[in-house]
């Protein structure tokens, strides 16, 4: 009888806050991108469990899967525009081969002659539904795979920040004098610290994995700016009647600080860990783009990989390895933030409207 | 004296939430004739300062007029545009609201904040005239004229609220409307305020509407009043035979729970139960549940609720008018 | 009624206040400046005056929330059932002390932690000073819920602040208050924020509870129908001194510090009928007053009535 009161009390809670959420579109809009990524990186391993993919062609580091075409052996002339051609860029057309291209490769072949080739990378087809990067890779795989790196680095780094901020706020706020102090100006450093330069200098001494990369963002996240605003409403909590209270019954500091402010505190912490997943995703993918990373696969990695192969500066032609993955950072970390500015309108009663 | 000022006839009004409307109020209907003095009392949640914003037609944006009119000197505000309710509010009706001496702006002088509204209604004064005439207005209410070059934080709780009655008063409103004014003052800082508040009112003849949860200050501002409870008037009447004959229950509950620091110290009576939620439709009588003697009709709710007339401009809701 | 539960003799608290971030010099504000009251077994004392005058910090000051600049304050310890100096006692003292010595806040919406149900708010003392075994403890917070009105107790256990009324939250705040059986409860304005028609239920509750349980109050308020309505003896304070402390009906009857007389003439009197008169005093004459002189006494003008006297020629002059 009473565990139903308490499941019901429950339910109606997590439904009053669910109908809040619910009222911010941009809240729902984040909370639909955040699912789907989800729903993309629990996808991949059931695909290779159930052998619906195998791993020789689909995995996304080791796998290799090549298209085989046929294209005529043509040589480009030196100077445009001729019968055939009427630009450079229209030789070889896309069935053609350049004879001076094979050559350097002592490949013996003549001007006329069928010339039997791999695709890489291969555009999008049914088999592959982003194509394969430049070493016949599955890109939709690699989404998938990166997709599981960007959850686990943000929310991981996200729990560690915002646990070390929660507990030296509350400290700051509950202990004050020396402590506060110290805890400030730890604080202001690091806000000061020009993060990104630092992290490349640890790059540099240390091989980053994405737990190390999980682990550094989280503590520099933790003892930033959010101690700052979590120690700000630990101190509106501190002077509660409650805490009164619970002092004059003779509570003790340990007490007072664990039952009574961070209970108080945590929604605002949790508010914060949404919003530093995005900061999370985002570092991961430029310190990947520059090639800092000892990582397997992330998107970041896609793109330092089609930037370093030289796709990247050939317009749209191969759009497939680069915005596939462009987008899926862009849309992952702005999901979170949106996520989090929906929970804003939950737990800031100011900011409702109604 | 006898002149009909303000008329509020049948006057519905909810508020749309997310848990449903609430109905906040509900088919109220008074008059105030110009001179007088009437007071709306009721528990907080009663809709007494939904009443009092719906009057300036300044209610929040998610409120909705279902039913009825409110006309000042022959006027209907409701459905006015917003350029024409600006004239209204302050040059007709004005208001003191609670806690409206925190809604100075601490960055501009006092005085400065009454001309800019005197600027708004009376283009053509001059600025002397202004200063002029804050400065009478200040006597009027208690202050020294030094105060109009004085910023909002240099003042006293007390001295601020004065001053929002000075404002108040610069564009020579007919009606003022006073919610709870004196709430978070003390009772020494409430006791000269009222006095301002009776003398103004007094030396320039206007008609005060009263807003309180306190029946001792409602006793001693107003010429008659209405109780409120739940979003209906339950009782109406003037003052003086309201307080020696009440014939509302609730009437009657909000009496015997005032404690006095005079006559004899008497054994004070509570009411059981809370006011009942607005949110879904009440039938038939909404008191009938905390009532101490409610009649048959009020308790299988099968009465409505509606004025009827037991003495000179005295009207008990027919639900109550024979339960005291 | 008899023997002291409290005496407060000379209790001052100041605080330091900087002027600006930058000045050195710091402003001394005189928040209690030396009061002495008792308060009997079983009496409740009222204690009133305007806001900033210091009724706050007493409370805060006597419930060790912020210490005290000077003064004594003794208690009667019950094991002991002797006087103790709460600055003399042990820390095995401070305990009893504490056990016995509550107060209630004035806004039920704040003074409950909101992410705590009912049962767990009012299990926190008992748990604290380890009083009794755990199903001891469920049976002591079931009996209380209902001693305070809150019945049947099973509905309320498992529910949040947010989920109960004004009222029912005051009644739980009473009820965490007193599940210790305290001796001495101070009570900082535990109605002012809740609705007419609500707050002489709380006052009764309050007051029945005094008799059934044999706890005093120190009740705090600014409105003197309250006071009467809940207390024996009122001690009128102004500017961090008592002016006056008397019986509630005779300080009523026949005020005599005018200070008192002026608080007296403020209430609003429930009665169209009856036309107040105002007792007017200059106040800034009288703050100066009081805040020049420092060895005004208390004179008692009989009834156990006493009075501050400002200057030693004796009672002070009326404005």
């Amino acid at each position: 009888m009473e565990n139903q009161n308490i499941e019901r009390d429950i339910k109606a809670t997590l439904k009053k806050n669910w109908r809040l959420f619910r009222q911010s579109r941009l809240g729902i809009t984040g909370l639909v991108i955040v699912i789907f990524f989800g729903f993309l990186a629990i996808l991949q391993p059931i695909l290779f469990l159930t052998n619906v993919w195998d791993e020789a062609t689909y995995h996304p580091v080791v796998g290799y899967d090549a298209e085989q075409v046929t294209r005529t052996v043509v040589e480009c002339p030196d100077e445009y525009p001729t019968r055939e051609y009427e630009t450079k860029e229209d030789c070889p057309r896309v069935d053609e081969v350049n004879i001076r291209y094979l050559k350097a490769f002592n490949i013996q072949v003549e001007v006329g002659d069928l010339y039997e080739s791999n695709v890489q990378p291969a555009p999008p087809s049914s088999r592959h539904l982003l194509g394969t990067d430049s070493l016949g890779r599955d890109i939709f795989s690699q989404i998938m795979e990166g997709s599981q790196v960007a959850f686990l680095l943000g929310l991981i780094s996200a729990i560690i920040g915002v646990g070390i901020s929660t507990l030296l706020g509350t400290a700051a706020a509950f202990y004050g004098g020396k402590l506060d102090t110290y805890l400030m100006r730890q604080s202001d450093l690091v806000l000061m610290l020009p993060s990104l330069p630092f992290l490349f200098i640890i790059s540099a001494f240390a091989e980053l994995k994405v737990w190390h990369l999980a682990i550094v963002l989280g503590t520099l996240g933790g003892l930033g700016g959010s101690v700052i605003t979590i120690k700000s409403q630990a101190l509106q909590v501190k002077v509660k009647p409650f805490v009164d209270s619970a002092r004059i019954t003779g509570g003790s500091k340990r007490r007072i600080m664990f039952s009574h402010i961070l209970p108080n505190v945590a929604p605002l912490a949790l508010l914060y860990m949404v919003f530093s997943v995005t900061g999370a995703i985002a570092s991961e993918s430029v310190l990947s783009f520059l090639g800092l990373l000892n990582i397997d696969m992330s998107w970041g990695i896609m793109i330092y990989l089609a930037q370093t192969e030289g796709f990247i500066f050939t317009g749209l032609k191969y759009w497939w390895l680069i915005l596939p993955a462009g987008l899926a950072v862009t849309l992952l970390a702005g999901g979170f933030y949106l996520v989090g500015r929906g929970l804003d309108d939950v737990f800031n009663p100011r900011l409702r409207r109604r | 004296m006898s002149q009909k000022l303000l008329e509020v006839t049948n006057l519905s009004m909810h508020y749309d939430t997310l848990d449903g409307n609430v109905d906040a109020v509900k088919n109220v209907s008074f008059t105030v004739n110009s001179g007088e003095s009437f007071g709306l009392v009721g528990e907080s949640g009663c809709g007494k300062t939904s009443v009092a914003m719906t009057l300036l037609q300044l209610q929040p944006d998610n409120s909705v007029i279902t039913e009825g009119s409110i006309k000042l000197e022959g006027k209907e505000l409701i459905g006015l545009s917003e350029n024409d309710l600006r004239k209204v509010r302050w040059d007709s009706i004005s208001i003191v609201f609670q806690g409206a001496m925190n809604a100075w702006n601490p960055v501009i002088k006092i005085g400065e904040q009454i001309r800019e509204a005197m600027r708004e209604h009376y283009p053509q004064n001059s600025k002397q005239e202004n200063i002029n005439k804050i400065n009478e207005l200040f006597k009027m209410v208690g202050l020294d004229e030094s105060i109009s070059e004085r910023f909002p934080h240099e003042l006293s709780g007390g001295m601020k609220q004065r001053a929002v009655i000075a404002l108040a008063l610069s564009c020579d409103p007919k009606i003022i409307i006073a919610d709870e004014p004196t709430t978070a003052l003390d009772v020494v800082i409430q006791d000269q305020i009222l006095n301002e508040i009776k003398k103004v009112q007094n030396l320039l003849g206007l008609s005060l509407i009263y807003i309180s949860h306190d029946i001792a200050v409602i006793a001693e501002m107003t010429d008659k009043i209405a109780v409120m409870y739940a979003g209906s008037i339950v009782e109406i009447g003037p003052t003086q035979s309201v307080f020696e004959s009440p014939k509302h229950s609730y009437t009657r509950a909000l009496l015997d729970s005032t404690p006095s620091i005079r006559g004899e110290k008497k054994k004070l009576r509570s009411l059981d139960g809370e006011p009942p939620s607005l949110i879904n439709e009440i039938q038939g009588c909404s008191f009938s549940p905390r009532c101490p003697s409610p009649s048959s009709g009020c308790k299988n709710q099968s009465v409505e609720m509606g004025l009827i007339q037991i003495g000179e401009e005295h009207f008990v809701d027919k639900c109550c008018s024979e339960c005291v | 009624m008899g023997k002291n539960i409290l005496e407060v003799r000379n209790l001052v608290k100041h605080f330091e206040v900087s002027k600006s971030v930058f000045s050195r010099n710091k402003k001394i504000v005189k928040a209690v400046d030396g009061i002495s009251f008792d308060i009997k077994a079983g009496e409740t004392l009222g204690l009133v005056g305007q806001s900033g005058c210091g009724k706050t910090t007493t409370a805060r000051s006597l419930c060790l929330l912020d210490p005290k600049t000077s003064g004594t304050v003794n208690f009667n310890n019950p094991e002991t059932s002797k006087m103790e100096s709460i600055d003399e006692i042990d820390d095995d003292g401070i305990r009893v002390f504490r056990r016995n010595m509550q107060m209630i806040f004035q806004d039920p919406y704040e003074s409950l932690n909101p992410r705590w149900t009912i049962k767990d708010i009012i299990k926190e003392p008992l748990d604290i000073h380890n009083i009794g075994s755990l199903a001891e403890r469920e049976d002591a917070i079931v009996e209380i819920l209902r001693t305070v009105g809150l019945t049947p107790p099973e509905n309320y256990l498992k529910r949040y602040p947010h989920e109960i009324s004004g009222g029912q939250r005051q009644r739980v705040s009473i009820a965490r208050t007193l599940v210790m059986k305290p001796k001495f409860v101070i009570c900082d304005e535990p109605t002012s924020m809740l609705d007419v028609s609500i707050r002489i239920s709380i006052m009764d509750l309050m007051l029945n509870l005094a008799k059934e349980l044999d706890v005093s109050y120190l009740y705090i308020t600014h409105d003197l129908a309250v006071a009467r309505y809940m207390c024996n003896r009122i001690a009128v304070m102004f500017n961090g001194k008592i002016v006056e402390i008397a019986e509630t009906e005779e300080l009523l009857q026949n005020p005599i510090h005018p200070y008192t007389k002026r608080l007296i003439s403020s209430i609003p009197i429930p009665d169209p009928s009856y036309k107040r008169e105002r007792y007017e005093i200059n106040f800034d004459e009288l703050d100066k007053i009081i805040s020049n002189n420092t060895d005004e006494q208390m004179v008692d003008v009989g009834n156990e009535h006493l009075v501050a006297t400002h200057d030693t020629k004796g009672f002070f002059i009326e404005t």
